[in-house]
């Protein structure tokens, strides 16, 4: 037992050493803007994302703060898509006074309670991905997002495959998570509403083997089939649908935005449509800059979360620049932050942003695409903006 | 109830869950070698099927980027990658063993599984560390192949893929390959020795390091076999791939009696074919207020039911407990 | 927990023990982020275990640091705070399991449900969630603050009844067969969980419940009256801290006492012998069921205080990974001895909130600050290198090296030390 713990003790003595080395301040202090996503386990392609997004904007836009004498660096949690993880990291977030801003998470199952936790403190928490209604509906102040909800979307997207799919059935897969079933109930509501018929809604946590459920489908033969959910699930239940031989058409939410999803799907997915809010290189011109800086940096094409967490982070710059110059060039408190937050406007590569009184985008803009053989020749095939809807008193 | 319809997939419900059966089945079979001579549960088992599944990917990728895939017959290139998934399998399996259960042979029997579970949370992160850096993505994808996903329809609602073909010869295959080892071979006495008892066997002038060591080599290239036939017929492999189905393969162990052979594929079979039944039919049956989300606890009732009647798992024998 | 030293300089002991209880606190004190003083800290508690005092004295040391240090500290820095209530959260799982596993001999690998029901059952209860299920004639929901206290006492009882609900089909079940059972029914828990928003919204599916009632500040007019006026916010993790610190104390006194009954003693015979236990009397039906049921409190009722702690619960938190982790903070502390269990959660928990993460932050800090090693610049280190990525990694690592260089646990139970002092080793196994 001694001797095992001498390394453990060695990195330790190490810890003492450094840290208050490293910790040396230069002009002002240093602000901190934090992620939590996960970062290990399965999701950790889509926390990965959140995080390199947010890493660039950090990169990107903290002149104007860096300017103003504080020097700005980026704290990446792992909260393991586990709330008692979220809410462990949250508490030593919020213990550190540097922290102004957070960017996360990935999971609403672990933003909900980690989000009571920064309103502790007001510490301000803009997420890039979490779509579930509830985390707004909240009414905190301290809580914002840069993405749809999952109320919008499944209606946009039950929209589009009346009018322009022509559908007059469709089947309904989803993920069985918070967010695939969301967004799924939405598209189901709005369909009947729209008068498609739904052949069938299946939720599944399968990764790997489609079969079973795709034996009905085939077998009903739908107009379109549904999938809420992300592509790691996504590409190859529609691949192996194609292979099965099911000839209907494919529509799926931003879970599905990326490259991946070609990748993983191959041919199967060409030819199908996704509804995101985040812009292609064509219409926004600002896109193909944090694509192409993407990239060049890390490698990869961006994951489909990476882009919101880049303009929710250049926000949170934005109401640190503000709440900066309010405070007169002090470091401003979090509380501070939290309101110059909730006031920017922002027009970035994910659409406008501008936030109503719970903290949604006051609108949304949503585009529809057309997978292409190469990803970049994405064809954008209708576009839409839409107000979130008022929150409902429970 | 639309009974055209239910009876219209009938056939194609159970070539499902066939396939899905002797895919349980092929990586059930680790399972039972290494638990008919340890005791042990293999928990890693899961990975070491994982890591089978990317070293075909790899070879898989590796032959493209060099143009070399295509002029390659398919059937070579598959027997190619199956060979090298056992292999790299069977190696990582002794290696574990030598590593994480052999110093831990006298202890009880839970602390191996904890040291298993260790195994398998490194590596699943060392894959996800070298893929990342190596390809920078971690979610791979098995090219296709044009003949292995050739169709063979029966009517409108029925048909089946040649790939899935190979997954039931494959497993069929290798349970008579095991089966035959065990029981008829030289090795296969040897290995029942030590499974009956290992001081005994000792005594007899067995090299029971050995013999282990060779089991885990054998469990170990089932597993590899497996994850490569996993990865042609299902496309998509992650580093967290191995877990579910290990889960299934050791459920469906148990189901057909742990350590027996045949029990594997049995038990392999009936999961399968639960599974399938359960996603394909449920919603049809109860008008869509029970789906396919319910397929694991319809599995794993009808499983506690058998257990219920045969607690030793259908094909079980009465195995001596270890105190 | 009584091991007998000599008794020597019994003075100078005690100031060491304090001293070193006070200056670690002192330490966290001043230096609120400083991880490693909070480890000194949680190591002087530690040394109140393994000092040669007396029992009393190592009760009173216990009660100074948990009860009076500990909630300053807390209040210090929330983060530790968290940490503490999930320690407290996760030791008394981790005594739970240790019933059925460590005692009983039962393996169970799907633990996690009894703490799922428990954690449903007040989350249900106590959000508007129930009105969706139960007409409004009947009771308005969420139930009142004070039920809280009501539903503990309902978390142990509903916990057990489903601990011996899974008991009875599988007791003709042995070894792996249970093992496999068990895994079943803990995902069929999390399925019916994550599905039971259809036909009929009982659990609300994977959107999960919020806002969960938290237990009522009773005493916040008391405080008022002495003076003390302090927000919710630093009201309620104290509150929790001791609410988890006194359910850790009744059960660990539940487990001491039933360790030592012959409920114990009929456990740990159908542990190692289950034949020669029926044949020698032991009423093997009762007893497994009760070690299920005991063990399945024990989980019921922590559910319960998560869910409220938590204010949102979904099934994500109920996995068989969750399970898995609870059994392997018993078998790393060591099977069947209850300070084991208690420092085999506490230092699981510790590791995966406070080191590894710890590690990964001074690490990130390290790139941030752009340090050169041999030339190279860390701030360029590609971000595959992530260091928060490889948490899970090293825990890993740990376990495997863990049990190779302890297998018995860190600390073993006594009747498995003296096993091993026949086998010629030292008491303890230190090596």
């Amino acid at each position: 037992m001694r001797w095992t713990l001498t390394p453990v003790l060695a990195v330790l003595a190490a810890l003492v050493l450094v840290v208050p080395l490293t910790a040396e301040a230069q002009g002002k202090g240093t602000i901190k803007v934090a992620t939590q996503s996960p970062l290990s386990g399965e999701l950790a392609a889509l926390g990965e994302g959140i995080k390199l997004g947010t890493q660039l904007a950090v990169e990107k836009f903290k002149g104007p703060v860096e300017k103003a004498g504080f020097k700005v660096e980026l704290v990446p949690f792992d909260d393991q898509a586990k709330p008692d993880v979220g809410v462990a990291n949250a508490k030593n977030i919020i213990a550190d006074k540097d922290i102004l801003v957070v960017i996360g998470h990935l999971n609403s199952g672990v933003a909900i309670p980690s989000s009571e936790v920064y309103k502790e403190v007001s510490l301000v928490m803009i997420s890039p991905a979490n779509t579930n209604p509830l985390i707004t509906d909240r009414g905190l102040p301290n809580v914002n997002r840069v993405c749809g909800r999952d109320d919008v979307q499944g209606a946009v997207a039950a929209q589009f495959a009346k009018d322009n799919l022509k559908a007059k059935s469709v089947y309904i897969v989803h993920n069985k998570n918070q967010y695939g079933q969301g967004i799924a109930e939405f598209f189901q509501d709005t369909a009947k509403k729209q008068g498609m018929q739904v052949l069938g809604f299946e939720g599944t946590e399968e990764r790997a083997n489609f079969d079973p459920i795709l034996t009905p489908v085939k077998a009903k033969n739908p107009d379109v089939i549904f999938f809420g959910g992300e592509y790691p699930q996504a590409a190859p239940m529609f691949r192996q649908a194609r292979e099965k031989g099911v000839k209907s058409k494919f529509l799926g939410p931003d879970g599905l935005d990326s490259t991946e999803l070609l990748k993983l799907g191959g041919d199967a997915v060409v030819g199908m449509h996704f509804t995101t809010v985040a812009g292609g290189v064509r219409e926004y011109p600002k896109a193909k800059e944090f694509a192409d800086d993407y990239k060049k940096k890390f490698g990869k094409d961006p994951e489909p979360f990476a882009a919101q967490a880049y303009d929710a982070t250049a926000i949170g710059l934005k109401g640190l620049e503000a709440a900066i110059k309010e405070a007169g060039g002090k470091a401003p408190t979090r509380e501070a932050v939290a309101k110059a937050v909730r006031k920017v406007k922002h027009s970035g590569i994910t659409g406008s942003v501008d936030f109503d009184d719970k903290g949604d985008p006051k609108k949304a803009t949503y585009l529809i695409y057309e997978v292409a053989k190469e990803w970049k020749d994405n064809k954008l095939v209708k576009r839409l903006e839409i107000a979130a809807p008022a929150a409902k008193k429970q | 109830m639309d009974w055209q319809l239910v009876f219209a997939i009938l056939p194609q419900v159970v070539m499902d869950g066939l396939v899905l059966g002797f895919m349980y089945a092929l990586i059930a079979l680790g399972y039972t070698m290494v638990y008919g001579v340890l005791e042990l549960i293999n928990f890693a088992h899961s990975e070491i099927f994982m890591v089978g599944a990317f070293v075909g990917v790899e070879i898989l990728l590796g032959l493209k980027a060099h143009g070399v895939l295509d002029p390659l017959h398919p059937f070579l290139v598959l027997l190619l990658i199956v060979l090298a998934g056992m292999l790299v399998s069977g190696l990582l399996a002794v290696a574990i063993e030598r590593v994480a259960y052999r110093p831990l042979r006298g202890a009880p029997r839970l602390i191996p599984l904890i040291s298993a579970i260790g195994v398998s949370f490194f590596l699943q992160d060392a894959v996800r560390l070298t893929e990342s850096l190596w390809r920078n993505a971690f979610y791979l994808t098995y090219p296709s192949f044009a003949v292995f996903n050739r169709r063979v329809e029966f009517g409108e609602q029925f048909d089946f893929s040649i790939k899935s073909l190979l997954v039931v010869a494959a497993s069929l295959l290798m349970l008579f390959a095991l089966q035959f080892l065990v029981t008829r071979t030289k090795l296969g006495r040897a290995i029942r020795a030590v499974a009956e008892d290992q001081p005994t066997a000792s005594l007899m002038g067995i090299n029971v390091n050995r013999i282990i060591s060779l089991t885990f080599l054998i469990g170990g290239a089932m597993g590899g076999a497996a994850g490569v036939l996993f990865g042609v017929q299902y496309n998509t492999i992650n580093p967290f791939t191995g877990f579910i189905p290990g889960i299934k393969a050791f459920t469906a162990a148990v189901l057909g009696g742990i350590g027996n052979i045949p029990g594997a594929m049995v038990g392999g079979l009936v999961l399968g074919l639960l599974e399938a039944f359960a996603a394909s039919y449920l919603s049809l049956f109860t008008g869509g207020a029970f789906g396919a989300e319910y397929k694991d606890i319809f599995a794993f009732s009808i499983l506690i039911l058998i257990l219920i009647f045969r607690p030793r798992g259908l094909l079980g024998e009465v195995v001596r407990e270890r105190a | 927990m009584g091991r007998r030293f000599p008794a020597g300089r019994p003075l100078a002991i005690n100031l060491i023990v304090l001293g070193l209880i006070l200056s670690s606190a002192g330490l966290v004190y001043a230096v609120p982020r400083s991880i490693l003083a909070f480890m000194a800290f949680q190591g002087s508690l530690l040394v109140v275990y393994y000092a040669p005092l007396t029992v009393r004295a190592r009760l009173g040391y216990a009660a100074l640091a948990l009860g009076v240090v500990m909630p300053i500290l807390g209040t210090h820095n929330g983060y530790y705070m968290e940490i503490a209530i999930q320690v407290g959260i996760f030791v008394a799982l981790a005594l739970g399991l240790n019933i059925v596993v460590g005692l009983a001999g039962l393996l169970d690998l799907g633990y996690v449900a009894f703490y799922a029901v428990g954690a449903y059952l007040w989350a249900v209860f106590g959000s508007p969630q129930a009105a969706k299920f139960v007409p409004a004639t009947v009771a308005s929901f969420p139930l009142a603050s004070g039920w809280f206290f009501v539903f503990l006492l309902l978390g142990v009882a509903v916990a057990a009844a489903t601990g011996v609900l899974l008991g009875l089909p599988v007791l003709r079940l042995r070894g792996d067969y249970l093992a496999i059972v068990t895994l079943g029914f803990g995902e069929v828990i999390r399925v019916l969980a994550n599905n039971l928003d259809k036909p009929w919204n009982i659990t609300n599916g994977p959107k999960g419940i919020t806002p969960i009632q938290r237990p009522p500040l009773f005493f916040d007019p008391l405080l008022r009256a002495v003076g003390i006026e302090a927000s919710p916010f630093t009201l309620y993790p104290l509150y929790f801290y001791f609410l988890v610190l006194a359910v850790v104390g009744v059960v660990i006194l539940v487990n001491q006492r039933l360790e030592r009954s012959h409920v114990g003693r009929a456990w740990e015979a159908i542990r190692e012998d289950e034949v020669a236990a029926q044949a020698m009397g032991v009423p093997l039906v009762r007893m497994k069921l009760l070690a299920f049921a005991a063990g399945a409190s024990f989980a019921g009722v922590m559910g319960v205080i998560f869910s409220a702690k938590q204010l949102f619960i979904n099934p994500e938190s109920f996995t068989f990974l969750e399970s898995i982790g609870v059994l392997a903070m018993v078998i790393l502390g060591g099977m069947g001895s209850i300070p084991g269990a208690i420092i085999g959660a506490s230092v699981v928990t510790i590791l995966n909130l406070q080191v590894l993460k710890g590690i990964s932050l001074w690490l990130n800090e390290l790139r941030n600050s752009g340090i050169e090693i041999l030339g190279y610049n860390l701030a360029n280190l590609p971000s595959q290198f992530e260091p928060a990525k490889y948490e899970r990694m090293v825990f890993g690592i740990i376990l495997i090296l863990m049990m190779i260089y302890r297998p018995e646990g860190i600390i073993p139970a006594r009747r498995r030390r003296l096993e091993s002092f026949h086998r010629g080793e030292e008491p303890g196994g230190v090596p």
